[in-house]
């Protein structure tokens, strides 16, 4: 028997999904782990991106700031948080949250500032207060971008949630880190797949949801620049 | 009654938009803003609801300094008029000729009611009540932007280059509409365009402005026409060329007239 067809006997053996070791558990644990940590991440992030695109300003420190979240070592990040907090579950989660910020920082400003500034000028100009701004014509314009920016992040963070593992933190990382300690390469292949798939359900799912939050009124607009363009050029690429 | 007192604005890079404007505008006439790009005629036009503030002198609606007034509470009592229509293009018609009255606390049926009675006004069909600004033409827009411009039934209407983006038999359509809505209306209406001729057409009152927001002249068109107050005016509205220079002519015993150029601009009558 060759590997993958072990690691499809592995994954599909209704053994291992059972019990609170099983992969039941684990793919639980993971899914809500990294849903808490996109959570934890927009919170902070997405105010301040909004902001940001609200404003315009601050938008050079938030790419620089960006930029160098984003070049810290996750691994390292979460080595030190576990020497300085003890072995919990909370030192991967801010080490993934802090992976997560700028994926949505930066879908948040793109979003909310790419919203055309004569819509909004004329939206100020009718007497909306800038928070009415923000919530009736910013955020529904940009939604769509804002949601790709936690869309990337809930791809980057599920595939690295199998860190949380490396300190004893559970998920799917656990079987990832047990497989290479004692050789058992089916497995940790098995999982593998596991995270491949869970990763795609869940960037589809995301993909969708950025599809249907596109307001009506904008899609209208593609579906007639559609009719009006050669139908043998190629259509922009959703974000 | 709009008046702008010593009005200058500078920005802060150093650039004068516009430099110590001295007008009053007589309530329920067209006051048209003319002049280039650069001469400030936007910058004096959203002064009036403070999108801009002056950096020096006042600007008084009805005798109150509009610095006093709460800014928002200002532009929902003005209707503002910008090229494309500035329409928002996540809502349907009818919800873009209610924002205002919404936003001012109106019942939305009610809104949505006198919304559609609007549209009978800017002559806008009410089937195209549940479409997206994106299914109209550009012709539509504007007349959907008048609308939500009038919804408040304001005194004030501020159009900002409406019809600058539309091409020119729907611009003459649009300006015909507009001078008939006046006749009905009378609002207080301050336009602002970059075309001599638009000025001409709409404006009871014609100001026209330098570059760096100089008033160069203000009167009547024909007052302007008559008496170009310099060489920068007589050339802005061209007196000394073309169409606007018509002398008479005489064919097999007709007296017509004709232009610099010599094409036939219609017929004298004696």
């Amino acid at each position: 028997m060759n590997v993958f067809a072990e690691a499809f006997a592995w994954l599909f053996d209704p053994a291992n999904w059972e019990g609170p070791d099983g992969i039941g558990a684990r793919l639980a644990f993971h899914v809500v782990f990294s849903l808490a940590v996109v959570a934890g991440a927009t919170i902070v992030a997405l105010p301040i991106g909004v902001l940001i695109g609200h404003t315009g300003r601050g938008r050079e420190p938030a790419v620089v700031v960006s930029g160098a979240l984003r070049a810290l070592p996750t691994l390292g990040l979460l080595t030190i948080l576990a020497l300085a907090m003890g072995l919990s579950v909370l030192a991967p989660y801010l080490a993934l949250v802090v992976l997560a910020i700028p994926s949505v920082l930066a879908g948040a400003y793109a979003g909310v500032g790419g919203v055309s500034r004569t819509t909004v000028d004329a939206a100020r100009a009718m007497g909306m207060t800038e928070g009415q701004i923000v919530l009736r014509v910013e955020a529904p314009l940009g939604l769509p971008t804002v949601i790709g920016g936690i869309r990337s992040a809930v791809l980057q963070v599920v595939a690295t949630a199998t860190l949380a593992a490396y300190i004893g933190g559970g998920g799917l990382g656990t079987y990832l880190f047990s497989g290479l300690k004692t050789g058992n390469y089916p497995m940790v292949l098995g999982v593998s797949m596991l995270i491949i798939a869970l990763a795609l359900v869940l960037d589809g799912a995301f993909a969708l949801t950025q599809r249907l939050v596109v307001p009506e009124g904008v899609r209208v607009r593609r579906g007639t620049a559609r009719l009006r363009s050669r139908p043998s050029r190629p259509r922009a690429a959703m974000g | 009654m709009i008046e702008f007192r010593g009005v200058r604005k500078q920005f802060p890079d150093g650039t004068v938009a516009v430099e110590r404007v001295d007008l009053t505008l007589a309530p329920r006439s067209i006051t048209v803003l003319v002049g280039s790009s650069g001469s400030g005629k936007t910058t004096l036009l959203r002064m009036v609801n403070r999108m801009v503030d002056p950096s020096e002198g006042q600007v008084r609606i009805d005798d109150v300094d509009v610095a006093s007034v709460d800014p928002v509470k200002l532009r929902r009592s003005i209707g503002y008029v910008m090229q494309n229509g500035g329409l928002l293009p996540h809502r349907r018609v009818v919800d873009n000729i209610a924002t205002v009255p919404v936003l001012r606390g109106e019942p939305k049926r009610a809104a949505r009611a006198r919304a559609l009675e609007l549209m009978d006004t800017v002559g806008l069909d009410r089937s195209l009540a549940d479409k997206y600004p994106s299914q109209l033409s550009g012709g539509q827009q504007q007349r959907v932007g008048v609308a939500r411009g009038l919804a408040v039934d304001p005194n004030i209407l501020l159009m900002d280059e409406p019809f600058g983006a539309v091409d020119p038999i729907v611009r003459t359509e649009l300006q015909d509409e507009l001078l008939r809505l006046q006749r009905d209306l009378a609002k207080t209406v301050v336009f602002v365009t970059h075309d001599v001729d638009e000025a001409f057409r709409l404006g009871d009152r014609v100001v026209i402005l330098r570059a760096g927001g100089v008033v160069v002249q203000d009167g009547t068109p024909a007052e302007i026409l008559a008496a170009p107050a310099d060489e920068f005016v007589g050339d802005f509205i061209g007196a000394d060329r073309g169409r606007r220079v018509l002398r008479r002519a005489n064919v097999g015993g007709r007296e017509i007239v004709v232009d610099a150029d010599g094409r036939p601009a219609g017929v004298l009558e004696s």
